[in-house]
């Protein structure tokens, strides 16, 4: 396998590791870092496909993805819990082995689900399209699981990213125009939530997503 | 040229509404620009039955007689919702439910919420399809919340949590669709534009192709309501203003669906079998199913709609995926007399809740005696969605039916008992509404009904006659995606 297979392998692998991080991080403040962190890792291998595949658009996109993701998307969130005063906020989880247990599941499932697929996919990502569907499912999982409103969209957030994981490691990214609209996208809707999060305290006292599961069928 | 105006109108409307949408002419603001959108859908449409499909600046926008069914009908709801909403919004910020930013907030929203529906139409990027969609959830989630009660709060929580990750699936499904498409294509801008596709549909990886429609449809189901993915939907109706009520259930489902079968088009041809049709026609069909049964249980008369609204989109759903041109033609009638009965009876309703002061159904009462426009408004409105001869929505449940007789007998017991019981439930609620007795107050501003009777009446002509140059327009449309 040849060097730029390798460092995506590698990166690829750390990206697992900070999804299940994020999985039982309990602090919002580190919670924010291992999103960063994420966004690091993210752009790093889009550059590396870059490199090995020669494609100069993709250096764009991993431009695009440092700036957004490494740099404005965690300052909005370090802004955001910095106002709402939710900075040292530590979250209750119960549970974390079992959460863990089911999140190796889940990568099992997704390994299996990317099999052919990636099967057909090119010799530097072959084996990365499972790995970024473990990440989206992780993501998935991180978001049931939370209850304060900050850390499911935090993983919702790492969702995008797993995405975006599999669009570079399966296609060698998607067209520049829609690449930009989806960063679009995610920036304005990370705002929204922004205000969402002031509307959401203003009414509830708290940012804790269990005061909304009163609307039912009687 | 008529594309930019389509969509430069709701776009630059919405930049001005942001700055001067607290202003007293902030809601006549708002209509000249739907107007002129409206104007441009119409000038479009004629021009593509003239000339038939057009592509402009470099294939990125593409119009066929299927989607221009659509930009049309979503250009005049719009209107029509612009002009409900003048009256309709005074009325509530009279009463002191809005203040006067939420008001500015609503009229720019309602214009840029326009602007990515259209946008999403008539786009050739299935791209930036899935880009425009998901701005059309942020630029309603606030609108959802704008009366800023506990309530609302959580029901616009719930829609976004929701609807994102649905439509995160439909990213997913975006991303294999491009994969199986650059191995064809090459990599590079056109590898996801529609018209591309369509031409070497048949040469796309089957096994990435059905895998692809899977997110693709569950992502996009997420908003055209199918069940199980269905529950912001109700809560949404229930606690926005009555307007965008008007829009999520007359436009943006369609808009969902039409997502759905643009992919359904391209899957077929890859995978030459009935499977995309076989989920449509199953998720479907469970849609038009569980929402009959839901409809009894209902006390809010705006959720009880919106699981009128699941309901009917199951049956468009169903129909698309039975395909052929008569399944596709009955689809396309539907959604449109859907969009514009459904849209009709929520101003209705608006106006009937606005009167009453509560949105429960057994405390509204009597509407036809405080306010006749009104109640026969709701009444006509209830009867024509629930299909009755000789109102639109029969003569395409008539079309559907009798098809699914012929190419999918197992489906009609389902349908027909849904139907029934769908009728049975809002009937008997709507009935004591209109006629039962009562002792309230007026209004304090004149409500705006002529939007009511206006949707009416074309559902009502559309039931009885269809002219001839329309069912060909129709016909074209079915022929191009059966």
């Amino acid at each position: 396998m040849s060097l730029s297979g390798q460092l995506i392998n590698v990166l690829a692998a750390i990206l697992l590791l900070i999804a299940f991080a994020m999985l039982s991080q309990r602090r919002i403040l580190s919670l924010i870092e291992l999103y960063a962190w994420q966004g690091v890792v993210l752009s790093a291998s889009t550059f590396v496909v870059a490199y090995s595949t020669g494609q100069g658009d993709l250096y764009f996109s991993g431009v695009l993805t440092a700036l957004l993701k490494v740099i404005v998307l965690p300052w909005i969130l370090y802004r955001l819990i910095h106002r709402l005063n939710v900075r040292w906020d530590v979250e209750t989880l119960i549970n974390i082995p079992t959460i863990m247990l089911i999140g190796i599941a889940l990568v099992i499932f997704a390994f299996n689900l990317a099999q052919p697929i990636s099967a057909m996919a090119g010799a530097v990502t072959r084996s990365t399209l499972g790995i970024a569907t473990a990440c989206v499912l992780l993501a998935f999982l991180m978001m049931i699981t939370r209850r304060k409103a900050v850390s499911v969209v935090i993983g919702f957030l790492a969702m995008e990213n797993g995405l975006l994981f599999a669009a570079t490691s399966a296609t060698y990214g998607m067209p520049m125009v829609v690449e930009l609209g989806i960063a679009l996208d995610v920036l304005v809707g990370t705002f929204i939530f922004g205000i969402f999060f002031f509307h959401i305290r203003e009414t509830f006292d708290s940012l804790d997503v269990r005061h909304m599961e009163k609307l039912k069928e009687d | 040229m008529e594309i930019l105006l389509l969509l430069g109108a709701p776009l630059v409307g919405g930049a001005l509404l942001a700055v001067f949408g607290y202003r007293r002419w902030a809601p006549e603001l708002g209509v000249a620009a739907s107007l002129t959108t409206f104007l441009a859908a119409a000038a479009l449409t004629a021009r593509v039955i003239r000339d038939g499909p057009i592509t402009t600046f470099g294939h990125q926008f593409f119009i066929d007689s299927f989607n221009v069914v659509l930009v049309a009908l979503t250009s005049f709801v719009a209107l029509t919702t612009a002009i409900f909403s003048r009256p309709y919004m005074r009325i509530e910020a009279h009463r002191g439910k809005v203040t006067v930013g939420a008001l500015r907030l609503y009229h720019a929203m309602f214009q840029i919420f326009t602007f990515t529906m259209l946008l999403a139409l008539t786009t050739n990027n299935m791209g930036i399809l899935w880009v425009a969609m998901e701005a059309a959830t942020l630029s309603t989630v606030l609108l959802v919340s704008l009366y800023r009660t506990p309530e609302s709060i959580e029901a616009a929580w719930k829609y976004f949590i929701l609807a994102s990750v649905g439509i995160a699936q439909a990213l997913f499904g975006t991303i294999l669709l491009y994969f199986a498409a650059e191995k064809v294509l090459g990599s590079g801008g056109t590898a996801l534009l529609w018209t591309d596709l369509n031409q070497v549909k048949g040469s796309l990886e089957p096994t990435v192709m059905s895998l692809a429609f899977v997110f693709l449809l569950v992502g996009y189901g997420t908003k055209v309501e199918l069940v199980p993915v269905h529950n912001w939907l109700p809560d949404a109706h229930a606690e926005g203003p009555t307007p965008i009520s008007a829009v999520l259930s007359g436009l943006l489902l369609n808009v969902a669906l039409y997502a759905v079968v643009r992919g359904k088009v391209i899957t077929d041809g890859a995978l030459r079998s009935p499977f995309a049709g076989n989920l449509m026609m199953g998720f479907g069909l469970l849609s038009v199913v569980v929402a009959a049964f839901l409809l009894w249980r209902q006390r809010d008369i705006k959720r009880l709609f919106a699981y009128s609204s699941i309901e009917h989109m199951g049956i468009a759903t169903f129909a698309f995926g039975m395909g052929g041109v008569a399944g596709t033609f009955g689809a396309l009638l539907h959604m449109t007399m859907h969009s514009l009965t459904k849209s009709a009876i929520f101003f209705a309703v608006g106006h009937a809740a606005q009167k009453s002061g509560t949105q429960i159904m057994d405390d509204i009462r009597g509407l036809i005696r405080t306010n006749p426009t009104i109640g026969w408004g709701l009444m006509l409105g209830a009867i024509a969605i629930l299909g009755m001869p000789p109102f639109g929505v029969f003569a395409s449940e008539f079309i559907i039916i009798t098809t699914a007789m012929r190419e999918q007998p197992w489906a009609t017991p389902f349908l027909l008992v849904a139907l029934g019981t769908a009728f049975a439930a809002i009937f008997g609620k709507v009935q004591p509404m209109v006629f039962g007795e009562t002792a309230l107050p007026r209004l304090p501003h004149p409500p705006a009904l002529v939007p009511v009777f206006v949707h009416l009446l074309i559902v009502l002509i559309l039931g009885i006659y269809i002219p001839p140059y329309l069912a060909d327009w129709y016909r074209q449309a079915a022929a191009l995606i059966g």
